[in-house]
């Protein structure tokens, strides 16, 4: 049995644009209107805003929406 | 959704089939992680459903799933759980699949008190079939087989449950999302028939008839319109009109169907 | 193989006899007459085995619990007449469409609807075939004898493991009620199952090439079973040229083992002028004239008695036909299974319908007076 850990620290927000269906849902209940549709109708992070609390998650419909370890840029 | 879920889900069959904003999405997300959190075995873990919008969410998810006919998820679960006792069934039911063409099996499932967990996504409306009311609509509200809204009253489906035997009731809203994965964690470590009602929303078949916005306005209402239980119990009773209950309603210690068979012939289980 | 000695059965009671012998181990079902001696048998016996015994809500509840069971990887049975078996359609259908064995006694009583509860009948011929929407494939017995009941279902039950196919086993209330000297062979009758270390990683429950064993839920194979149709891993598909593909290969099913499941008897004469083709109980009363006529008298008439209704026996109809100038079909009902005998009998014989409505049985005499006004 493998629990998963919910990582706040190093982790960062990943949206699948194949499976978001652009229905605004996490945008309208982020608490820090971190997140956006651009311009293909897809949701987005404003990284610097958000605080990678999770609750986007839990309310995608699709999903789409993941907390993963940030990954390593350059 | 977090990489053990992800497991949990057939990723090649996503995108799903349900509208842009549809509830069903959230309430099955909440579903996954709830069986994430039970720590059930992947392999003992069945998600058995009905027809209409939210039984499909079987084909979505990694278990063995079965999708079964209109209204009967529960009967088919019975003899499943019957044959195979340590298996956890999971019963994915749309509000008009359960409580119309399935109400019979719903409350006899609820008097044997088998240890089924029913799930029953309530959207208030037949969304499959383009949006015909359900014995779940609320008096007054319009429906494609209802123009002039329904004259018909609604069950409460909990209390229907309750009156029929079930031994753990509780309802969550997909505008909760955090709150009713714990429910429904809650349920599946009952021992009994539990039913978690899960209100959704229908943008497109219900609300748009019904004016009742879109799906951010109708998940914005359903929260409005929540109190825990716990919080009821704190607040004034005038405070309390006109909201839905959220929480753990019922929850009894009652024998369970199947270890009670087995014991009577002579069988220990689980 | 060693036989115990002789019992006084009822068909009913063989029937569960005969399920249980062949490794039935689920029952659900409701009561109705006559069949619920069935449903009485299975209750007194299943739990002294381990087996499940549940009384459903309703007969639709009891077709879907058989289903669920089943993929479970129970062997399973359910046991009605005909209210009851026409409320089962759309689960048998399920069945059907997600290839998932069991098997359905129907006894037979005089319908349409209420009807006679207690008269015998062979009224559900065609509902058997066409009971449930769509191009479906079934395959039907018809046990004139309480033996016959026993050893029809022993092979409803294997080859619907084999087959992947839902079964019906097509009393009627005279055999269902009746009781007759049985011998019942000791030994193991059951065909095994593959085991399930022959599962390859990638299991496909539909796999296109053909059959393959079910492997019940729990074992870590994560399909998909839905009455939608499917690929082959379980998943819904409309396209095309996967409906029709998957459609066809449930029926090349039984056309492959069609020498399994198309089973028939012939007694009389090896050149027929006159020939009697029959099935359930009606099979007594032909033979009761045919010992006669033949056996007695030698002459030229022989009977053709279908213990498989569906598939229809075509072959043995048409060889029949060729020799027989004359093939009377006597049926308790008002003429469902002449058709089919009309169809593959051609020109080559003259088909003669012996019809009989009432809640009783056809008698020897009625089927000789028929018999004799052709010889």
């Amino acid at each position: 049995m493998v629990q998963a850990k919910r990582k706040k620290v190093n982790s960062e927000l990943d949206i699948n644009r194949s499976w978001c269906k652009g229905c605004g849902i996490c945008i309208a209940f982020c608490p820090k209107e971190a997140l956006f549709l651009d311009k293909t109708g897809k949701a987005k992070t404003s990284h610097e805003k958000c605080t990678i609390c999770g609750i986007c998650e839990t309310f995608c419909p699709d999903f789409a929406i993941s907390l993963v370890e940030r990954r390593l840029s350059n | 959704m977090e990489q053990l879920t992800q497991d949990f889900l057939r990723t090649k069959k996503l995108p799903h089939i349900w509208c842009p904003g549809c509830g069903n999405g959230i309430v099955t997300a909440a579903l996954v992680r709830a069986i994430e959190r039970t720590g059930f075995e992947q392999k003992d873990v069945v998600i058995v459903s009905g027809i209409g919008c939210s039984s499909r969410a079987a084909g979505y998810l990694n278990f063995n799933t079965l999708h079964t006919t209109h209204g009967r998820a529960l009967a088919f679960a019975t003899g499943l759980k019957m044959a195979r006792p340590e298996l956890k069934l999971f019963v994915i039911m749309g509000d008009g699949d359960c409580s119309a063409i399935g109400g019979n099996h719903f409350i006899h499932s609820a008097r044997r008190n088998l240890d089924l967990n029913a799930i029953v996504v309530n959207n208030h409306i037949y969304g499959m079939t383009g949006g015909q009311h359900s014995p779940l609509t609320p008096t007054g509200k319009k429906a494609t087989t209802a123009p002039r809204g329904t004259l018909e009253p609604a069950f409460d489906i909990l209390e229907l449950a309750k009156g029929a035997g079930a031994t753990f009731g509780a309802k969550g809203t997909a505008a909760q999302p955090r709150q009713l994965e714990q429910l429904i964690q809650r349920a599946a470590n009952h021992k009994g028939f539990s039913v978690v009602e899960a209100l959704s929303t229908c943008p497109i078949a219900y609300g748009r008839r019904n004016k009742l916005g879109g799906a951010v306005d109708m998940l914005k209402e359903m929260k409005e319109k929540s109190i825990s239980v716990e919080r009821a119990a704190k607040v004034d009773e005038s405070e309390l009109e006109g909201k839905t209950l959220t929480g753990v309603l019922y929850s009894i210690d009652a024998p369970e169907y199947s270890e009670e068979y087995y014991k009577s012939i002579g069988k220990e289980i689980g | 193989m060693p036989e115990s000695k002789p019992v006084l059965m009822q068909g009913n009671e063989a029937c569960a006899v005969g399920a249980i012998n062949a490794g039935v181990r689920f029952y659900a079902g409701y009561p109705i007459t006559p069949s619920t001696e069935v449903a009485e048998q299975m209750a007194a016996k299943l739990p002294d085995l381990g087996g499940v015994f549940i009384q459903m809500e309703d007969e639709i509840a009891s077709m879907a619990a058989v289903i669920g069971a089943s993929i479970g990887g129970m062997r399973t049975l359910t046991a009605t007449s005909g209210p009851g078996f026409s409320l089962k359609q759309e689960n048998l259908g399920f069945a059907i469409m997600a290839e998932i064995p069991c098997v359905i006694v129907n006894v037979q009583r005089m319908g349409p609807s209420t009807g006679v509860p207690t008269a015998p009948a062979q009224g559900d011929v065609m509902q058997a075939r066409w009971g449930t929407h769509g191009d479906h494939p079934i395959i039907v017995f018809a046990p004139s004898s309480v033996y016959e009941s026993y050893y029809l279902t022993i092979a409803a039950v294997n080859l619907s493991q084999k087959l992947r196919q839902p079964i019906i086993v097509l009393l009627d209330e005279v055999i269902g009620h009746m009781r007759e000297k049985v011998t019942i062979p000791e030994g193991k009758l059951m065909v095994e199952r593959s085991s399930d270390k022959t599962v390859p990683a990638d299991y496909k429950p539909y796999d296109e090439k053909g059959i393959t064993p079910l492997v019940p839920f729990g074992f870590g194979h994560y399909y998909h079973v839905t009455g939608l149709f499917h690929d082959q891993y379980g998943f819904p598909t409309g396209d095309p040229p996967q409906v029709e593909r998957a459609l066809d290969r449930i029926h090349e099913k039984l056309e492959k083992y069609r020498d399994e499941i198309v089973l028939t008897n012939y007694i009389g004469h090896k050149e027929p002028r006159v020939a009697i083709v029959t099935y359930g109980c009606t099979v007594r009363s032909a033979r009761a004239v045919v010992k006669k006529a033949y056996w007695q008298n030698r002459m030229p008439v022989g009977l053709l008695s279908l213990q498989t209704v569906w598939p229809f026996p075509a072959k043995e109809v048409e060889e029949l036909a060729k020799q027989a100038d004359v093939i009377i079909v006597p049926e308790m009902n008002m003429g469902q299974l002449v058709g089919e005998v009309e169809r593959y009998a051609g020109s080559e014989a003259k088909v003669i319908p012996l019809n009989r409505y009432d809640g009783e049985m056809i008698s020897p005499d009625q089927i000789s007076e028929e018999v004799g006004r052709w010889l």
